[in-house]
């Protein structure tokens, strides 16, 4: 709400990924609000902390609900808002140190269970809003301001971990190709089950890697980001894992699962065993 | 004369079936009208292990699981040497003499509790041979044991009446051994059976009922003792449309899930125990920063750290109250009975849906384990509270007053950001300090809406006044009855509802000359909340993992007032 809210004092800095993250996110939720005919209320983003969780404040268009937590805990919130009311459109967005450094423990229980939300990570390989310390995709041996004589372990490769894990649809995208990133938000909305869309999204601050990514002719510089050929096969799981460990960074949909249950309708499908009492009926069955 | 009361103690290995003896031995005499109250202690091992249960029958209310022994059940040697102790000077001592043999000492008898189950064609009917022994000795008609076995057993299985005859076969060789031992503990009075109708649970059973009759919609919950009863029964029975009962995969899964689930409009509830606790630190703060509602059971067991999981303790106070870092404090429930636990339960979840945050039902062990004859609770009687929740447009200001506002639900109009940063009426983060002022004092400010709470006071005019918390009711109770009755002018204070107190408890205890706080913690950590808020009180605390003897605290009570009065205290 940054254009109204005068005290609102956040800001992301220029050229930030996150700008190119909001917009596709934005008009994901429009298309979503248009083509599934629901009010903008409907919809409810969760934000983790650091610069990506001020996404929640950053909105310009109408106002969707808005959770602005604790650090690394996007995916249990979103749990408890979605299984609650599993009508409700939960978005999670979350940073690669949110997501995949202290949050990390979250995403394969919810891989496990399908949980309907989605989760765009915007990964820019480091912690900008602390002031550029190493994060979980920070590369080996990178010189930060927390790793002077860079960082000891491996970065973590977070496409074949996802599929790992089970999560029922994986996306890659770059926050400078919105229309694309749009259509892949707007895709895992409407996936039933567990979406993750992985957005590179540098920090022009900390770690810019704007031309690594895209590449630069002129400086003799190979993209690292790649398009996923439209030959390849979502629905195959083997060919997904080929995509997602032939190096660089592939851009596209990797993997979708749409035979699995999702976690609601899973436990709603359980619990048609069970006996329903109400309180007076279990009072009653300890009666002396 | 008639006795009024009996206490029995089962002690022996875990898993080995005192268990199910000593909750047949209650379930049977709660049938008849008794009232009954059981204790348990055991180690945090699946099986074996020294472990004991007390049951305590009584033709009056039960205020604790009573002091000494009328009968001890030895299952083995180590049981007998362990406890022995505490058999009373008339008491009698009931051993398994097939583990150990004893010299006479004048208040044994041995029976071989396996092989006289097996001579009537049963294995497992020991538990039948120990109540015919129990029975008899205090004159219990066998009869009333023998309806409780076949009401049990009839489960319409063709093994049926076999096992039923078997049992009552073990009752009548069980009672024979005691004739023959020619052992007797004097009669027990006739049970009045209680006004009204009345159902046995135990305190986790009770906090599950109350959270049920308050509207409870979701729970999740990860296994920790002695709160993982309370998951067990929620997966079971939290169930049907829009319910949601699950096992989490840690405790900060569990608080973080349940504050998704109060900011999304439901009736949420977690239940855990120190350890747990501890983990739900970061998201209590959040609650209480973003104003969602929701309840969290911290079953108290010994601690710090992993502590004495399956032992009593009342140390979680202090951070039950703050559990967060930052200008925090959280409204804490501590029921003191197993009829507490049921209403403590229902005044937690009014009290969120009230002020809109997160409050603390702080139970124990020995509550959470203790089963006991209720009166039925009377639903219709029941006040059930639901948050305000906002019915305007678009566009709303949610924290822009000075104190509580609606609440929106999402799906409904009214967006805004639940913040767990400072933030402004819309809920976006700022640090302009007028901010921070205004919201800090909103938050403390709801408080006053809690400021309802019941309470006790007896002999109100007396300068000294005996005040526990939590579980110490039981005993502090039959203690300050001692300590009344024999010309002390000592008073009785207490309520469950510890934050924030009830106002007029609280003006009421300043005039105290001296406030005498009961409490199973080393720090005295209620005193040092009542001194902190002008009230000149002194703990008599007791960290053994155990309850409070009723003896000890009216020793330790009548040593200190004596001091008192020495001091120059109107006592």
């Amino acid at each position: 709400m940054s254009d109204r809210n005068p005290e609102y004092d956040f800001k992301w800095c220029p050229g930030c990924g996150d700008f190119g993250v909001r917009r596709a996110l934005e008009q994901a939720m429009e298309k979503y609000i248009i083509e599934t005919e629901v009010p903008v209320e409907t919809n409810v983003v969760v934000a983790g902390i650091g610069c990506s969780g001020n996404m929640v404040h950053l909105l310009e268009g109408p106002q969707p609900y808005g959770f602005h937590g604790i650090h690394g805990r996007t995916l249990p919130v979103a749990m408890g808002i979605k299984m609650s009311r599993p009508e409700l459109n939960v978005v999670v967005t979350a940073g690669d140190g949110d997501f995949l450094g202290i949050g990390f423990e979250h995403v394969g229980p919810q891989a496990a269970r399908n949980l309907d939300v989605t989760a765009i990570v915007m990964d820019n390989g480091v912690y900008g809003l602390t002031k550029g310390q190493s994060s979980p995709t920070t590369g080996m041996g990178v010189v930060t301001s927390s790793t002077p004589y860079g960082k000891v372990e491996a970065p973590v490769n977070p496409l074949p971990l996802y599929l790992t894990m089970g999560v029922s649809y994986v996306a890659s995208a770059m926050s400078t190709k919105i229309k694309d990133m749009a259509g892949l938000i707007f895709d895992a909305m409407m996936h039933p089950g567990f979406s993750i869309v992985h957005v590179q999204s540098p920090c022009t601050e900390y770690n810019d890697t704007y031309e690594l990514l895209k590449g630069n002719a002129k400086k003799g510089i190979e993209p690292v980001a790649w398009s996923i050929p439209d030959k390849h096969d979502p629905e195959d799981l083997d060919a997904a894992f080929k995509v997602a460990t032939s190096g660089g960074i592939p851009m596209g949909l990797l993997y979708r699962d749409t035979e699995r249950l999702t976690f609601d309708k899973q436990k709603s499908k359980l619990a048609e065993k069970a006996v329903v009492q109400t309180a007076e009926e279990l009072i009653a069955s300890y009666a002396i | 004369m008639k006795k009024n009361d009996y206490v029995v103690r089962f002690a022996g290995e875990g898993g080995g079936g005192l268990l199910t003896v000593v909750t047949a031995m209650s379930q049977a005499a709660a049938e008849v009208g008794y009232n009954v109250q059981t204790f348990a202690t055991f180690p945090s091992q699946i099986r074996g292990g020294p472990t004991w249960f007390q049951l305590r029958i009584s033709t009056l209310d039960i205020l604790s699981s009573g002091d000494d022994l009328d009968t001890l059940v030895a299952f083995n040697k180590e049981a007998y040497e362990e406890h022995r102790g505490e058999v009373g000077e008339a008491g009698v001592i009931i051993y398994n003499s097939e583990e150990f043999e004893l010299e006479s000492d004048g208040k044994s008898f041995g029976m071989p509790f396996d092989e006289l189950a097996k001579a009537t064609g049963n294995n497992r009917a020991a538990n039948f041979v120990v109540m015919g022994a129990l029975a008899h000795l205090v004159n219990l008609p066998l009869s009333i044991l023998e309806e409780f076995n076949r009401e049990k057993y009839t489960r319409g299985r063709a093994s049926d009446e076999q096992i039923v005859s078997s049992n009552n076969h073990a009752l009548s060789l069980g009672r024979d051994e005691a004739i023959k031992s020619g052992f007797s503990l004097g009669e027990l009075a006739e049970p009045t059976k209680p006004e009204g109708e009345q159902i046995l649970v135990n305190g986790n059973e009770a906090v599950c009922l109350g959270a049920m009759a308050a509207g409870l919609e979701f729970f999740v919950g990860y296994p920790i003792s002695p709160a993982t009863t309370i998951l067990i029964w929620m997966e079971k029975n939290l169930v049907g449309p829009d319910k949601f009962a699950y096992q989490s995969t840690s405790e900060i899964e569990s608080i973080t899930s349940i504050l998704g689930a109060g900011y999304a409009g439901k009736k949420a509830m977690t239940a855990t125990a120190g350890p747990g606790f501890s983990l739900m630190s970061e998201g209590l703060g959040l609650g209480w920063m973003a104003e969602i509602p929701l309840v969290v059971a911290n079953i108290q067991r010994g601690g710090p750290s992993t502590g004495l999981p399956t032992k009593t303790e009342q140390s979680d106070l202090l951070t039950a109250l703050t559990p967060s870092h930052g200008d925090i404090r959280l409204p804490v429930i501590a029921p003191g009975t197993v009829e507490e636990c049921f209403y403590a339960a229902v005044a937690a979840f009014n009290w969120a849906e009230r002020y809109q945050g997160p409050v603390v039902l702080l139970s124990e062990h020995a509550l959470s384990e203790r089963q006991k004859n209720i009166p039925k609770p009377d639903l219709s009687s029941l006040k059930v509270e639901s948050r305000q929740a906002y019915a305007g447009d678009n566009g709303y200001r949610r924290y822009e007053s000075a104190e509580l506002s609606p609440m929106p639900i999402p799906g409904h109009p009214g967006g805004y950001v639940a913040n767990g940063s400072e933030h402004d009426a819309v809920g976006d983060t700022t640090h302009l300090p007028a901010r921070h002022v205004q919201m800090t004092e909103r938050r403390f400010s709801k408080l006053k809406l809690l400021e309802d709470g019941t309470y006790e006071e007896d002999n109100p005019q007396a300068p000294v006044v005996i005040m526990p918390w939590g579980g110490s009711k039981g005993p502090a109770r039959e203690a300050y009855l001692q300590l009344s009755g024999n010309g002390g002018d000592v008073g009785w204070a207490y309520t469950m509802f510890l934050h924030p107190l009830p106002p007029a408890l609280l003006d009421s205890l300043r005039q105290k000359e001296l406030v005498l706080v009961p409490e199973l913690n080393y720090q005295g950590q209620f005193s040092s909340v009542l001194r902190s808020q002008g009230v000149k009180a002194e703990s008599i605390t007791q960290y053994t993992g155990l309850p409070f003897k009723v003896r000890d605290l009216v020793n330790r009570a009548r040593r200190r007032i004596g001091a008192a009065k020495k001091e120059g205290v109107a006592v």
